[in-house]
């Protein structure tokens, strides 16, 4: 009796067919699963960074590529003053985009999630707008605000407070960073939302009755526990934005050329593969380090507000 | 164990709580519907009801998370209604203990002193201090994280106590934890209340809780207060049938009133005779006729030829074993509902034959009048 019930009974002689153990296993399941998106991911992402990586090791004579190994590419990228120039100038300029979008929208975000009360799908949905109409349209429109004769401008000018238009608003590094903070808001604000909403509220009732006030209970309780959500906002907006080129290209003029200008007109006019790749990778390098180096003090100030 | 003076047992016992017809309505629907109470100082006073009764609204209320629609709460003479939750001399135990899940155990008790600037040597002394009074001592370090569901309930119970509140607030602070711990903890709590001397305000619908670690009692129902008296009181002189069924079982018996003097009422039952019993202030009288109430372990088995002073026979129709006591279900010729009869099991309760006669022993003042 003991036995019986111990023992799992053969369940294979009652004749229903099973699958071999291999396919019942959860992990095979999983991989099942996610096969087609990781095919996906490495046939478009990581054969063309290999493609990219091997090209910026070679050098180009007119249309024939030299396959011979060589780090005459990296030595250009990071010794010429032009290179260098674009590389931190992107850097700062996704730095800053990226700081600006985050402090604009945690407010936001923080709205939605403490005061968005039942219309909180509302608010989410009415940040999207935006994003029915194209990228390059949205860049355009700040071209008509910002422009010479542009909103901004005879706003200014109706009000009195300048008396010729301002050319200091367009075709700089500020109307790239104007635009792009603009562009990725919608992108910082859903993670800050998300981590918001998963602060436990009763944390923040525990913080006042322990003796806090709103501001000290957001500082020591809401702030700390929703730094995963900045951290991902920072991220999500700094890695895309150094390698945009559209947006200095249409609003930046000379003085906001970035990095990722260069390196197209090396892959275009200037056909020198392997010296944009060599761009690419530095690039791709530096920006790595320095999202790490944000992650890292982004949580040492968390650290600190406690 | 706490640098404040123990309140005077001798001295005449001072309101800490006030709590005058305090109404929560949302909409046409009232949380709480003219509560009024006063908490002595140094008591431990639970709120006890089902859930949807409003006790965690009133406790909520008394900690600042929610005002009065009308009505008056003062704690320690002060008014309140007003005063945000970060003023108020109140702490508070969660039920979901909401222990900071960035903070480790030090961190969390230290959180409501950093803003009294203590200094260092002060702040940390304090939290030793009440570490060792909950026994987590030597636990600072840990992580929220890796903490059981006891220790979490501990450190919120710290957290609140190093803060020295007038008023600690506990919102059904055991429910989540297992029978065995839950125990320990209620005799743990009661202990530690009598060593501070802090006004407590317990949450539970547990009326076992609530009995074994009050000094008093509100029962509430629908919000409103139904009773406000000590656990025994309470539970032996049940103001109305609600009270008495939702602590612990209650048998009613049927009978007439054949005679009522100012403090007494004796009632005619079908099945116990006349009883005289005390006349509580409001009480069942529908058309003459009202019904007492017996407790099932105040019914005793008679065993072979012994006899007592007043019994009742009947026929057992079902058994139940639940260890140390066994249940039974007895039918008595002439009585509407079968009684409900709880018997240690030292003399065999548990071999009593179900549709066996049996005879039930009860004292006279056991059977109580209550409001309908």
């Amino acid at each position: 009796m003991t036995a019986a019930a111990e023992g799992s009974p053969p369940l294979a002689s009652d004749g229903i067919p099973r699958r071999p153990p291999l396919l019942q296993s959860e992990s095979v399941q999983g991989l099942a699963l996610i096969s087609p998106t990781f095919l996906y991911a490495l046939i478009l992402l990581l054969l063309p960074i290999l493609v990219v990586f091997a090209h910026s090791f070679w050098t180009q004579n007119y249309l024939t590529i030299d396959h011979t190994f060589t780090l005459q590419n990296y030595r250009a990228a990071l010794t010429e003053p032009i290179y260098l120039d674009l590389l931190w100038r992107s850097l700062f300029v996704s730095l800053l985009v990226s700081l600006f979008t985050v402090v604009l929208a945690y407010p936001i975000a923080y709205f939605i999630s403490f005061h968005g009360g039942r219309h909180k799908g509302l608010w989410l949905f009415l940040i999207t707008i935006p994003f029915w109409t194209s990228y390059l349209l949205r860049v355009m429109s700040w071209k008509v605000i910002l422009g010479y004769n542009g909103v901004l401008n005879s706003g200014l000018m109706g009000l009195g407070l300048i008396s010729e238009p301002s050319t200091a608003l367009l075709y700089n590094t500020s109307a790239v960073v104007i635009t792009l903070t603009h562009a990725w808001a919608a992108f910082a604000i859903l993670p800050i939302f998300v981590s918001l909403e998963k602060v436990d509220r009763t944390l923040i009732e525990a913080a006042k009755d322990l003796g806090d006030g709103q501001l000290r209970s957001f500082l020591r309780v809401t702030l700390p526990l929703s730094t995963p959500g900045v951290i991902s906002a920072l991220l999500i907006v700094m890695i895309p934005t150094v390698g945009d080129y559209v947006t200095p290209k249409l609003v930046g003029g000379k003085d906001g050329v970035m990095i990722a200008n260069a390196i197209q007109a090396q892959f275009g006019k200037a056909a020198n593969w392997p010296l944009g790749a060599a761009l690419s990778v530095t690039t791709m390098v530096v920006v790595s380090l320095m999202a790490g180096a944000v992650v890292f003090l982004v949580r040492a100030v968390a650290r600190l507000a406690r | 164990m706490l640098d404040r003076p123990m309140p005077d047992r001798h001295a005449p016992e001072r309101t800490m709580i006030e709590i005058r017809s305090v109404t929560r309505s949302y909409g046409a629907f009232k949380a709480l519907d003219d509560c009024s109470l006063a908490i002595r100082e140094g008591e431990f006073f639970s709120l006890l009801g089902p859930s949807g009764c409003g006790k965690t609204t009133l406790l909520r209320m008394i900690a600042g998370f929610d005002n009065p629609t009308s009505g008056t709460i003062a704690v320690g003479g002060q008014e309140m209604v007003g005063v945000p939750a970060n003023r108020r001399p109140t702490n508070m135990v969660f039920q979901s203990y909401a222990i900071f899940p960035h903070l480790n155990v030090e961190q969390n008790v230290a959180y409501g002193l950093k803003r009294l600037k203590l200094g260092p040597a002060e702040e940390k002394r304090r939290v030793d201090e009440v570490l060792a009074m909950v026994s987590l001592n030597g636990l600072g370090k840990r992580g929220a994280h890796e903490l059981s569901g006891g220790q979490r309930q501990r450190v919120a119970l710290a957290r609140a106590l190093v803060m020295r509140p007038k008023v600690l607030l506990l919102d059904e602070p055991l429910s989540a934890l297992d029978k065995k711990l839950r125990e320990q903890m209620q005799v743990e709590l009661r202990r530690l209340q009598q060593a501070v001397g802090i006004t407590f305000i317990l949450v539970t619908h547990d009326q076992y809780e609530a009995l074994a670690m009050s000094d008093r009692i509100a029962v509430m129902f629908g919000g409103r207060i139904a009773q406000i008296a000590s656990p025994k009181e309470i539970y032996q002189r049940p103001v109305n049938r609600q009270v008495a069924d939702f602590l612990g079982g209650m048998n009613f018996v049927k009978g007439e009133i054949v005679e009522e003097d100012g403090s007494s009422i004796t009632v005619d039952t079908l099945g116990f005779g006349r009883i005289t019993t005390e006349k509580p202030k409001v009480f069942d009288r529908s058309g003459g006729g009202t019904t007492l109430g017996i407790r099932p372990e105040r019914l005793r088995v008679l065993w072979d030829s012994a006899t007592a002073k007043h019994e009742v026979s009947g026929t057992v129709v079902e058994r139940h074993y639940f260890g140390e006591i066994t249940h039974l279900i007895v039918e008595i010729p002439g009585l509407e509902k079968p009684l409900s009869v709880t018997e240690t099991n030292d003399f065999g309760a548990d071999d009593i034959p179900v549709g066996a006669p049996i005879r039930l022993a009860y004292d006279r003042d056991a059977l109580v009048a209550m409001a309908e």
